[in-house]
């Protein structure tokens, strides 16, 4: 963008400021700050949408047969269709939008320092697509056939042909959605990229931008290099699906490992794309609570480039046993095995951010530290699967989804948690309960390990994944392991009851919460130097910026913070 | 540890059993120290009146080898993780040791099918012999397999032998097993592969000797019951003998199995 047009922008902006109409102001916003309460609660409903098929399918597993309460029988044909949405939902319509959308949205331009996104009306177009993408992927579940139940990996031929899928649209319509989300986050992300990177702030050098930032910065970017294959690739589907081309099909001349290769070429970057924003919440949250800096910035920064460059050569992982040469297994495992020493720095950072600090067991704080414990587990157990000896016996097994939803929980849930708690007051300009944050916070962390530290075992058993019912593997059906799966669905269901505590909070405290200041957690960030909630406009008059984000504790000063647009002769 | 929960039925059952011995020391031993750490600070360094946190860049050389080092051993760590590793997986993927057997398996929606070459060891020749959802193998011996599907992606798992492999149509993916457990054990599809990916089960019966040829003569003369059917319904007891430890419900129980 020239200066010619920024200044236009700006000055456009200027005359903009008056009330707007309900309209414009909460169905067709332009305003960074309402388009990420959109993304907020259109994310929020469908995770309650994900989370209810959780539980029945958790709930068939438990009591097979049996009906379920709030939902009756479920046939394999739903119960493949909730265990496939689920995937899809938590993953491309709850992590991406709150992580990313809503908290890129809410955040970038705040911390930055300035009035709104570069683009605001690619950034309102980018949740209108998103908005539809939901809802052609609610449409899918009630066509003819129901929803596509073909695993959120989709491998064709089992996606690609009707006949052997048995839902003929709703495979289309998932394709079809999953294909238009991602063009909602290509716009949106040249949007956080853009204005991250041109609009900030004067003063605002490169290391003084917040972890939460850079963070959310690199994953759009990993987001945009690795999804143009899999955009390929779902065009490609979609017409095996409904034009009859044999792209992925072996009887035209194609070949399904096509599709594994295009779908985790985005898919392992993926992980890294949804890990950043939280790992780069956390980065801020720990910083705060403990009145440290952030100890090895650079490094912490450097980490995530190390991680972002090596994910796009681990995908074939997935693949040990797929039917790849098997030779070719030994590259993927050094390269997969290596992506631990990025990390294992990263969080070693964070560990020892905490070293001589002052920490407060806030909310916001529980659940930053909760994740460092919950992806600490996740990571570890990568290890088992990164090697690929140990991949031949746990390739689809429980073992894979216990790891993979100790990555994923802490990152989605806990994550999603951590960045409500913290920013709740200067989105809504009102504090939550502590108390009852507290009580939801132990009645999800504790129900959370006893779901998912059992299924580690169910996988050194052999169980494999998505199986309705267990009784056709005599190996699998005895009770010492039926007790474990009742265990576990137990644990879900008594999570799933304290999210009602958050519901409450939630919405309690938005409308009758106790009136938040504008810097509650004395930190240094650009947000909270505006009132809360920020008005449209966000800075009365745009901040300079003196120094980096993590001056927390400096010697020689009165005050434990120091906050970014503070000028140095002031204290 | 693995064999805890299930048979070590095959030859390269006990190498992936260590490996993964290997690595839990290897990352257990990372993960509570790294987890020791945190939970000291945390609670070392919880808020106190009057206690100011300290202002620490972590850029100085001084400070930053407190991450580097632990780092370093990481490094190693993996050196060592991926060695073992790529030995293990060498061996039982990348190299087929000389078979006595050979047999198709082809996955369908959704049931398996088994055509072993008979005593010539050729493959569609007049004594090969065909089951469904039953294979039958003699103990001791390697066999080679063929694996096929006919519709869509299905992965051929047999836990006790701890073999997964799918099976893509339009390619024949070769492999080898050698049993070395007399018994019957569940086959599974571990690759979802549609509607009744929940029932595409089988049985894999590893025969002594005179057992194998028993069963070859039932299925040639047309009175062979199948094992799959058979096993259905009947529940398998977990490998260890648990029964000796005195801890009160079996979920303890089989935790408790695994220290």
């Amino acid at each position: 963008m020239s200066e010619a047009a920024a200044a236009i922008h700006t000055e456009d902006h200027a005359e903009h400021h008056e009330e707007l109409s309900f309209l414009y102001k909460y169905i067709l916003p332009v305003d960074h700050k309402m388009i990420a309460m959109q993304y907020m609660f259109t994310g929020l409903i469908m995770a309650v949408i994900g989370g209810y098929f959780a539980y029945v399918f958790r709930m068939q597993l438990a009591y097979p047969g049996e009906s379920v309460p709030f939902f009756g029988i479920v046939g394999p044909g739903e119960y493949n269709m909730m265990v496939t949405n689920h995937g899809t939902i938590m993953i491309f319509w709850v992590a991406m939008p709150v992580l990313i959308a809503a908290f890129g949205n809410f955040l970038i331009p705040l911390m930055c320092g300035c009035d709104d996104m570069v683009f605001p009306r690619l950034n309102r177009l980018s949740y209108q697509i998103f908005l539809v993408s939901a809802l052609v992927l609610i449409l899918s579940f009630f066509v003819k056939g129901g929803g596509f139940g073909g695993a959120w990996t989709a491998y064709p031929p089992l996606s690609s042909v009707p006949e052997f899928s048995l839902t003929d649209w709703g495979a289309s319509l998932w394709v079809l959605a999953v294909a238009l989300e991602f063009v909602s986050f290509l716009l949106g992300g040249i949007n956080f990229v853009t204005t991250a990177m041109n609009a900030r702030a004067p003063g605002m050098k490169m290391l003084d931008i917040p972890i939460a930032v850079w963070f959310i910065v690199i994953a759009v970017i990993l987001f945009m290099a690795s999804v143009g294959p899999l955009i390929a690739g779902a065009v490609m589907l979609f017409m095996d699906q409904r034009i009859g081309t044999t792209f992925f099909l072996p009887s035209g001349g194609g070949d399904p490992l096509l599709w594994e290769h295009l779908f985790w070429f985005f898919g392992h970057p993926e992980v890294y794309v949804v890990l950043l924003p939280t790992m780069g919440i956390v980065a801020d949250i720990i910083t705060v609570f403990s009145r440290k800096k952030l100890f090895g910035y650079r490094t912490v920064l450097y980490t995530a480039f190390a991680t972002g460059g090596l994910s796009f050569v681990v995908w074939a992982h997935h693949q040990f046993v797929a039917g790849i040469d098997p030779r070719m297994a030994n590259v993927f495992v050094v390269t997969t095995v290596l992506i631990s020493i990025p990390i294992a720095e990263m969080l070693f950072s964070y560990i020892a951010t905490l070293y001589g600090g002052s920490i407060e067991y806030t909310t916001p704080m529980l659940w930053a530290l909760s994740f460092l414990f919950a992806f600490l587990i996740g990571g570890v157990t990568g290890i088992y699967l990164g090697a690929s000896a140990l991949d031949v016996y746990f390739h689809d097994s429980y073992f894979v989804l216990a790891h993979f939803h100790y990555t994923f929980f802490p990152i989605t849930i806990i994550g999603m948690f951590a960045a409500i708690t913290f920013w709740f007051p200067k989105m809504f300009g009102r504090m939550m309960n502590e108390t009852l944050g507290k009580i939801h916070f132990w009645g999800t962390f504790i129900p959370f390990n006893c779901i998912f530290l059992p299924l580690f075992f169910l996988g050194l058993a052999g169980q494999h994944r998505r199986i309705y019912n267990y009784d056709h593997f005599p190996d699998l059906a005895t009770e010492e392991l039926q007790d474990i799966r009742v265990f576990a669905t137990a644990s879900l269901v008594i999570m799933l009851i304290f999210q009602v505590i958050f519901l409450y909070n939630f919405f309690y405290s938005m409308f009758k919460g106790e009136k938040a200041p504008d810097n509650p957690w004395k930190a240094n960030t650009l947000e909270w130097t505006v009132p809360s909630p920020p008005p449209h406009g966000n800075f009365k008059t745009l901040p300079t910026v003196y120094r980096g984000a993590y001056e927390y504790s400096v010697p020689g000063r009165e005050m434990d913070y120091w906050p970014q647009n503070m000028p140095p002769d002031e204290s | 540890m693995i064999e805890y929960y299930v048979y070590k039925a095959s030859s390269f059952a006990g190498d992936i059993d260590d490996l993964f011995v290997v690595i839990t020391w290897i990352i257990g031993v990372c993960f509570l120290l790294t987890l020791g750490a945190f939970i000291y600070f945390m609670i070392r360094f919880r808020r106190k009146e009057g206690v100011k946190a300290e202002y620490i860049t972590g850029e100085k050389h001084k400070e930053k080898k407190w991450t580097h080092y632990p780092h370093y051993a990481i490094i190693a760590l993996d050196v060592v993780i991926i060695a073992v590793n790529i030995i293990v997986w060498v061996h039982i993927k990348q190299t087929l040791p000389p078979k006595d057997n050979l047999v198709r398996v082809i996955g369908q929606q959704w049931s398996w099918s088994f055509i072993d070459s008979g005593p010539d060891g050729v493959l569609d020749t007049a004594d090969d012999i065909a089951t469904v959802n039953d294979l039958h193998v003699k103990v001791g011996e390697t066999y080679h397999f063929e694996l096929q599907a006919r519709d869509v992606i299905h992965n051929f798992s047999v836990p006790v032998f701890r073999l997964r492999q799918d099976a893509l149509p339009g390619r024949t993916i070769k492999g080898w097993f050698k049993p070395t457990m007399t018994g019957s054990f569940d086959i599974q599809c571990a690759e979802m592969c549609g509607y009744g990916h929940g029932i595409m089960g089988g049985a894999i019966t590893v025969h002594t000797e005179e057992s194998y040829n028993e069963t070859i003569a039932q299925i040639k003369n047309g009175t062979y019951e199948s094992h799959y059917q058979k096993r259905m319904g009947t529940k398998t007891p977990l490998p260890s003998d648990t029964s000796q430890i005195e801890v009160e419900g079996s979920f303890a129980r089989l935790l408790a199995s695994v220290f």
